[in-house]
This record gives structure tokens, sequence and C-alpha cells, in this order.
């Protein structure tokens, strides 16, 4: 055995049905022993699209997405796709394979020091330096990037040590890294006082980020929120906690978020928030949410508590297993008031559009489309106006909402929708970008054709970088610079033909509903586009 | 506020960039840093000396442990130390400045380590405040270079 397939070895241990990827020399004999395996290898278009995809397949699944690639440009390709992994806290391991050893650092052709270049990005980095080091150092790092604050796990591996014998194969049963012990239940103290806190508060709320997601903490919040009544809001990542029409869910927070969900945040007497960051999308004024109120930080990264905003209690712990705690505590509270006042929130406080007749109105298409969708389908949204749009206006029953929410990378929904269809092939799954967004990774219709993945893909076209062109609507009075696409964007009919991709164009909403029928029909992969008023505003 | 931090380490290559990466990131300052093994080989200390307001002092610490690498972290003031920095300063001297230094180490407790007909070497281990003192007295005589270990700590011994 070498190297490479002690490689293949660890990931069929871990359980590794899929690799995303691209060759190179120095990964090649790595992607020879895979060839003896049952794992799937899937050939992206760029490496970029690889990560994106892993991640994807790891959001859906719950387990470590995997791609590989070769070094040099192949790894540094990677680092856009580690980078936005890292910022969602996603499970990933990232192979890359590297020039030989005794050529380390003396500049050969396509060496590049991913392990330092990622250092950023990553929870950990190995380069490996002994053959025998493999089985431990895949065990470690499957272990690392899907337990306590998830992340991506880079592995570098010299072709000369893919290419050395290995003796003595033996997956480690277990991992034992003395400096590494994430904490897990929380501490009793800390999750007694919440509760005399829920007990004693008049206006409580929820506010859900994804680490919810990450712990698989969905139900046990429900359940929590169900039986207290306490009302939940979200993140951009936290969407999908609650189905967007559960009565004790009150919308996204931030500054593309629900103007009733900010309130409600605001004039709570007790803040729980679960899973989230803090960053500055969706708490602008960590002051505010300081002020007037009890302020609990549950997060499984001690880190993240306290380095935003000060919380009055920090509850170290995976959301997972707090929620299980919180449901053994029994207690009665009281806050019907609130919830009514809250209520008259969302009924009145609702934003008015004036959709252009002559075009297809996104938030309205968007909400048609998500009636039309499975229940349990996954939405995937890509970056710009039309993710503001899908936040605000697409309904999740059952289903799963994915997003770059803390990088906000262009391109993240075609790669990323692969990977979750990849993940569970029984599930829906629908791509939606904007024009922008799709010719950065339009390039994947290939991968998509060349390994039959039927994922959906719906381009909101307005001709511009919308995102950017309303910044600069009203931060610079119109003056537009470097955001018009119009000429140069391809003909999305054409391009899907040259791929044999069905097409469908939704030119306004007058046969929209019939439309979003024929599209979501079949299992199949098709390509939507819909014209939306360029000069169309998310505010 | 000044801190200085004790972080014991897994004794790897590249582990000192990840932990001194981790300050530049995000914006932390280091006054200064020194690594050394401890008894056990595998295991290195890094004596960090930093600054910043109250959350920056405490994101340090979340953030040091945080890395994986990092197996324990102390954080202590200056006060609660025994601290340490070791300088040698190379000085040109003459016959007229030769006693005015002698009297420095004398009065400092330095040591004159190495010498030549224009140049010497001069040794002081001392508490950082008193490196200063002796860095100030020289400066007005002539110093040709300098090297300094950064600050060393260790907390001071309080029995339970």
């Amino acid at each position: 055995m070498i190297g490479a397939d002690a490689m293949i070895k660890c990931l069929e241990n871990e359980g590794v049905t899929t690799v995303y990827g691209y060759p190179g020399v120095a990964i090649c004999p790595f992607y020879n022993s895979i060839l003896d395996s049952e794992i799937r290898t899937i050939l992206v278009r760029t490496e970029q699209n690889a990560a994106h995809a892993a991640s994807g397949e790891a959001r859906v699944t719950g387990k470590v997405g995997v791609c590989a690639v070769t070094s040099g440009p192949g790894a540094t390709n990677l680092i856009t796709g580690i980078a936005t992994a890292f910022a969602d806290s996603i499970p990933m391991v990232c192979i890359t394979g590297q020039v030989k050893s005794e050529q380390l650092g003396s500049d050969v052709f396509q060496e590049a020091d991913i392990t330092g270049a990622v250092e950023s990005f990553v929870k950990y980095s190995y380069l490996v330096k002994d053959a025998e080091d493999i089985p431990r150092i895949f065990k470690e790092a499957f272990y690392i990037a899907n337990s306590g604050r998830k992340g991506p796990v880079l592995i570098d591996v010299p072709i000369d040590i893919q290419n050395a014998a290995v003796k003595n194969f033996k997956y480690p049963d277990e991992v034992n890294i003395r400096a590494y012990k994430p904490t897990i239940k929380g501490h009793s103290v800390q999750i007694k006082k919440v509760i005399k806190e829920l007990q004693k508060a008049k206006k409580p709320i929820i506010c859900a980020g994804g680490g919810v997601h990450l712990s698989d903490a969905v139900s046990g919040l429900r359940e929590f929120a169900h039986k207290h009544r306490i009302p939940v809001v979200s993140t951009m990542m936290g969407i999908g906690v609650m189905p967007t029409e559960d009565p004790m869910y009150f919308g996204m927070v931030g500054n593309n978020g629900k103007a009733y969900a900010n309130r409600a945040m605001n004039e709570s007497d007790l803040l729980v928030m679960v899973g989230v960051r803090v960053a500055d999308r969706a708490i602008a004024q960590p002051d505010l949410i300081m002020t007037n109120k009890t302020l609990v930080h549950i997060d499984v990264d001690p880190a993240e508590i306290g380095k935003n905003v000060d919380p009055s209690i920090p509850l170290v712990g995976d959301a997972m297993h707090i929620f299980e705690d919180f449901a053994k505590e029994e207690f009665e509270c009281e806050h019907e008031d609130w919830i009514r006042t809250l209520e008259g929130y969302r009924d009145t406080m609702i934003q008015k559009r004036n959709p252009n007749p002559g075009y297809v109105d996104p938030a309205a298409f968007i909400t048609m489309l998500s009636n039309e969708m499975k229940e349990d389908a996954v939405y995937v949204a890509d970056v710009g106006q039309n993710q503001i749009w899908s936040c605000n206006y697409h309904i999740v029953k059952g289903g799963r909402f994915l997003t770059s929410g803390g990088m906000g990378t262009m391109g993240y929904s075609i790669p990323a929708a692969m990977g979750a269809k990849r993940g569970d092939m029984d599930r829906q799954v629908i791509a939606v970008c904007g024009d922008g967004s799709f010719q950065m990774s339009m390039m994947e219709l290939a991968t998509i054709m060349q390994h039959r993945i039927p994922v959906k893909i719906i381009v909101i076209k307005n001709n511009y970088l919308g995102m950017v062109r309303e910044f600069q609507h009203y931060t610079y009075k119109d003056n537009y610079s470097v955001v018009d696409i119009k000429d140069g964007t391809p003909d999305l009919e054409k391009l899907a033909a040259a791929y044999g991709i069905p097409f469908i164009r939704v030119a306004d909403m007058s046969h929209a509903q019939d439309k979003i029928k024929e599209f979501l029909a079949e299992d199949n992969t098709m390509l939507m586009e819909c014209l939306v008023d360029p000069m169309d505003l998310v505010k | 506020m000044k801190k200085i931090y004790s972080v014991l380490v897994e004794n790897r290559s590249g582990v000192l960039c990840k932990v001194s990466g981790l300050f530049s990131r995000r914006c932390f300052n280091i006054d200064s840093l020194a690594v050394g093994e401890t008894d056990d080989s595998k295991v290195s200390c890094m004596t960090i000396v930093s600054s910043g307001n109250q959350r920056t002092i405490e994101q340090i610490e979340k953030q040091l442990n945080k890395k994986l690498d990092v197996i324990k972290v102390k954080t202590f003031d200056e006060k609660d130390s025994i601290s340490r920095e070791l300088m040698l300063i190379k000085v040109k001297y003459n016959r007229n400045t030769r006693r005015d230094i002698m009297e420095i180490c004398e009065i400092m407790k330095a040591d004159i380590v190495d010498m030549s007909n224009n140049n010497m070497i001069i040794q002081i281990c001392d508490m950082p405040e008193r490196i200063k003192v002796m860095l100030d007295m020289l400066k007005s005589i002539s110093i040709v270079e300098v090297a300094r270990t950064g600050t060393l700590a260790l907390p001071k011994c309080v029995d339970n």
C-alpha cells in the first residue's frame, strides 16, 4: 500500500461517498488510487467550485464535505471556497497535492505554500511529512472539521508521500489532541440562570443563527419556542430554523432583514442569541442590543462570546445539547401581550413594493416559486440583490435555505447546489442567482451535465451587478461605475442549448405560475431566466 | 493595559507563524515575543507581551486558546509576575568614556563580557524597566548595536 491508497482508505473509513476536485500532476497518485474505490469523483471546472460543492453537500448531510485538488494554482484557486466555508463554519476536508518534499521551499513548478496561505481561513492545516502519519492525520482532520465550531481543515500531501510505502495501515478509532477539547455541554449554573431570566422576562426573544443548523438543534429550538411561546427571529444563516410561516417566527434581522424583526429584537427585555456571530450585517448597532435588556449569548466557540457584544449571561456549548438541557427544565412564563405586539408589527410593518408590471417582480416570483417547490426542497441563494430578495420572500417550509452569509461569495449557488443535490439525490435543489453571480460559476453547467446532477437554476436577470448598483444609487447619486453587464452577457437560451439544458424565460408575471410549474415538473436540470427591472431595489 | 501571556504550544514547525499570524490578522499588538523549549521537548513556551483594552485582552486569550497547537494560556499582569529580559549591547568607547561605562555597569549590575581596543559588549539581565534605564544611560555614550530577548516571565509563586 502507498500513501495515496492510505488516503483513500481513510476517506472510506470516514464514510465519504463523493470527492469534488480537479486533478493535476501533484495529486495524480490520489486520483489513481481512487479508481479502486467506490467513492465517486466529480470533476468541477474550476477548483473554487469544488470547495463550494463540498460545502453544499456538508450543509445538507451534516457530514464532512471533501475536495481534492493539485498543488500551486489548484490549491490557491481553492482559497475563496475555503474562506467561504470558514466564514459560515462548514465542515470540510480539503486535500491538496504538493511538490516533492525535497523540493519544498525551492519555488519549483506549481509550488505554493498553501498551508501558509490558508492559515487564517482554516480551522487547522497539515503538511504531511511521513506517509505513516496519514491515518492519524485524516482521522484528526475529520474530527476537527466536524466538532466544536465546525470548519474547513486542509491536508497538504507532497507527491512523494502519496507514493511512499505505508507498512501498517490502521485507521485509528479515536483521536487524542491534547490542545483540542471543545466544550459541548453548557454549564448547568449558566443554564439555570437563563431559565430564571426566561421566567422573569415579559418580552423574551430568541435570535437564531447558522449555529443552530450546524449543531442540528433545529427541532430542539422549535419545540422549546413553541412550548414556552417564545418568539424567534433569525440571522441570514439562521433562515429555516423555523418555517417562515410559523406563528412564532418573526423574520430575519439585520440591515437587509425585516423591520419588524429588528424592532422585536430591540424592544425585547431578554434576548437569547444562539449560534450567531453578531456580525455587522445582522447587528449593525451592537450597543442597541446591550441596553435595557438581559442578553444571553450561546455559542460553542468561547471566542465568539464577548467578541462583538458583552452578554449578561455567556453560555458556552453546543446548541443541540443546550436545548436538550433547557427542555429538562420545567417552568412557566407568561408573555402573551408581547406576542400580540409582535404579531401587530408583523402584520403592519410590511415593506411596500411598487413592482414594474413590465417585468417579473422578484419578490412575488420568489414567493410563488416557494409555494410550488417541494416541502423539503433545498433553496440555494447566491449573493447580491437576488440573495436579499430570496431571504425576504422565500417561504421555507420543511426544507433548507443555503447561502454564503459570512463571506458573501458570488458564484456560490450553482456549485453549492450541485453538492447539496449529490448529498441527497431525492431532494429538489434549486439555485437562484443573479446574472452577475451566474457568470461567476456558469462553467459548472458542464459539470452538472457531465455528472448528471439534476439541479435547477434560476437567473434573476437585470443586466447589472444590482447590489452594487443599488449602493451607487444611494451613495453616489446614480453615478454608476463598472456595474453594467448588459453588453457581453451571453444569450442564456443559446448558452443552455449549447450545454443541452432545457430553458425557460419568464418576462413578466402574467404566465409566471405556469412556467414555474413547468420548471419544477421533472427532476432534471433546467435553466430559467427571469427578467427583472434593472432599476429594482431591495429596499 | 499591558498583559503578559505565557503560552504553552506544541513544539512543531509553523506554530510560531500561526500564533504571530493570529496577532497580525486580528490587529493585536505584540510588544515582545520570546520562544523557547520547556522541560518537555515537545512543548515550547511563548512569552508574549501585548497591550490593549479589556475586550482585546480577553479576545487575545480566547483566540489563542482556539488554536489547536496551543496547549495552555496563562494571562497575568507584570506586577504579579517575575519578569526578566536579557540584553547585549555593543558600545564604542575611548579613554574618556571608559570609566563612565564601567560605572554605569557597576550601578546597573551589568557585566562586560567582551572587549577590543575600541568596543565592548555589555550583558545585562534584569527587569524590563531597568533594561530600558540601561539603554537610556548608554545612549548618551555610543551604542553600536543591541540584541534583546524580549520579556520572559512566570507568575509569582503562590502557595495554596
